[in-house]
């Protein structure tokens, strides 16, 4: 038996993964053709990786199909209802940076906070007989945050992808995403709400309680751990 | 399997029991539209309730509670006044706590278009209390509509009352909107700014969105309608206050009402029906003496309620779920019924929580 552990399998993300492990001794590689997701491990023992999308690492480790992943602190909290009870935050990487915000047409310059946000989810329902449309990926992120704040009368729709494309065809009124330098906002004539901050992200290894561990492969899982130095 | 046979036999006697009372027992469908649902409890709902999929009927939900269907029932042309009882499984999605139930049964007894509110009330809540009789309860009452009325009488436009009013069952922003009626957060500079500008949307950014130029209008005359009205006084501030923090018997709880109606007259229809259901609960038996008033009770839980209501709770220090609630929903028939008036107040009892305090030794 072996410990899985799921890498992201393209991109920066990948690249600043393999920079960081490399600092502690532990080198991984991509194997294979250019386009064959496959990765080698050395430095340590019983460690198999597993390239994969970084939005799939939580639900792989809640299965117990990987006990070891790397992946965003908002795709955690997004996709593991009650997570610490799930997993543990091994170590955090120090990139991939972003925040999870609230974002409105910079038009709307009657709306600087949540609380005109509010009113003007109120009076767009009055006015357009609908309830005012966020488009986003994080459905329960945004939803625990708002009903936090006491906003009410708007609705989530889903958007996976170019959500701040969204306001300008019409699908949405107003988005909720992942942003690190805010320039993709600001070429869509979006603006962030001051208050409307929802949690800061990085890269970050998450993995299984140690209880949830097989007995044979736990003195793999501490030996990976020891040599990354984080116990 | 004994613990659900138990709980099933519980429900079957408890909808007897009702029946017996003069209810009609009706069955509503599990499968709900969930549109219809969202619209009337917001996005909140879909943390707590189970969605599915159809292509041809649209998104549908297994019933988180029967207040909606119910009515819906009644509205489908039964005759006023009308008294219904069901008995069946609710289906709520527990996303916090893994041991609480995600699907159980509810029994319930509701009453439409009675021209007397105070009876119906007492009816409803002595027809509950009848049926728990051997069980060892706390009760626990309020009244909506009195925190309602106070913020109905303020003086205050109605563009304020309105937007407190849509927050009353969500005390956060309430205090937040109420802080600001009363000046007490300062405007930021670019807001001050804003509301100052001959000609505000000089260097915006191009309009994009449903939301257009109007609606950003709009909105900047009624910022600035806001910024000239007064601030709500501090001796409103406090009767508001008083109000929500109220928490006593009914005779106290009476006296501090009255008082406090000297400073805010619009609340003496509520202090009068409150007055009235007391008559019509004694007259049925109820001991109202042994009986509190919370004017706040239900302010967090109970969203759809607008008049009177009450949890039943059972002594044993784990039960913070009440066994029972109810209480009266009129706006929610009038939203459903597009405007027309249809009084409906009513209650439910949870079997399971009660074969479990029993097994508690409650």
């Amino acid at each position: 038996m072996t410990i899985k552990l799921g890498i992201p399998s393209k991109g920066r993300l990948m690249e600043s993964t393999f920079d960081w492990f490399d600092a502690r001794g532990v080198y991984l590689s991509r194997t294979g053709s250019e386009r064959e997701y496959s990765a080698d491990i050395e430095g340590v023992e019983g460690i198999e990786l597993v390239l994969m999308s970084a939005s799939e690492v939580p639900r792989e480790l809640a299965a117990g199909r990987i006990q070891l992943g790397i992946t965003g602190t908002d795709l955690v909290r997004e996709k593991l209802v009650n997570w610490p009870k799930q997993v543990d935050s091994l170590a955090e990487f120090g990139f991939g940076h972003a925040d999870l915000i609230i974002a409105v047409p910079t038009c709307w310059i009657d709306v600087e906070t949540l609380d005109d946000f509010d009113a003007v989810c109120a009076a767009f329902r009055k006015k357009h007989k609908f309830r005012l449309r966020i488009a986003t990926k994080y459905h329960r992120l945004v939803r625990e945050f708002l009903k936090d704040a006491g906003v009410a009368d708007y609705q989530i729709v889903d958007s996976q992808g170019a959500t701040e494309g969204t306001v300008k065809n019409q699908t949405a009124e107003a988005i909720a995403d992942i942003t690190s330098s805010g320039e993709t906002l600001l070429a869509n004539h979006l603006k962030a709400l001051s208050d409307g901050f929802i949690l800061q992200s990085q890269a970050t290894l998450f993995g299984l309680h140690r209880e949830s561990i097989d007995q044979v492969d736990l003195a793999y899982f501490d030996a990976f751990l020891r040599k990354i130095e984080l116990v | 399997m004994e613990q659900d046979q138990k709980i099933y036999g519980l429900s079957q006697k408890l909808h007897r029991f009702f029946q017996d009372r003069g209810a009609l027992s009706i069955e509503p469908d599990l499968l709900q539209p969930a549109e219809l649902l969202l619209d009337l409890y917001g996005e909140d709902i879909r943390a707590r309730a189970y969605l599915a999929a159809d292509a041809l009927r649209g998104e549908q939900m297994l019933r988180p509670d029967y207040t909606v269907p119910v009515v819906q029932i009644h509205m489908e042309g039964r005759a006023n006044p009308a008294r219904y009882t069901y008995s069946g499984k609710v289906f709520r999605k527990q996303e916090q706590d893994a041991d609480r139930a995600s699907e159980y049964i509810q029994v319930g007894y509701e009453c439409f278009g009675d021209d007397d509110p105070a009876e119906a009330d007492a009816e409803v809540f002595t027809a509950i209390s009848a049926a728990l009789s051997g069980v060892e309860t706390e009760v626990k009452t309020g009244d909506m509509n009195v925190l309602m009325a106070a913020v109905s009488g303020l003086r205050a436009s109605e563009y304020r009352k309105s937007a407190l009013l849509r927050h009353i069952w969500r005390p956060r922003r309430f205090r937040t909107l109420l802080e600001r009626y009363a000046g007490k957060l300062k405007k930021s500079p670019e807001r001050q700014a804003l509301l100052m500008a001959d000609n505000p949307f000089d260097n915006a950014a191009p309009f994009v969105g449903i939301r257009n130029r109007d609606d950003i209008e709009d909105r900047l005359v009624r910022l600035r309608h806001d910024m000239a009205e007064p601030p709500i006084s501090e001796a409103e501030l406090d009767v508001l206050s008083a109000i929500t923090k109220l928490s006593d018997t009914y005779e106290k709880a009476l006296g501090t009402l009255q008082d406090l109606e000297r400073d805010l007259p619009s609340i003496s229809g509520a202090i009068n029906r409150i007055e009235r259901r007391l008559e019509a609960l004694a007259s049925r038996g109820i001991d109202t003496r042994s009986l509190t008033f919370e004017a706040s009770y239900g302010r967090t839980s109970m969203e759809y309620y607008d008049g009177f209501v009450f949890g039943f709770y059972c002594a044993t220090e784990v039960m913070e779920t009440p066994v029972a609630t109810g209480g009266r929903y009129d706006a929610l028939t009038r939203h459903l019924g597009n405007g027309i008036d249809l009084p409906a107040v009513g209650g439910v009892i949870r079997p399971d929580l009660l074969v479990k305090a029993e097994g508690q030794g409650a």
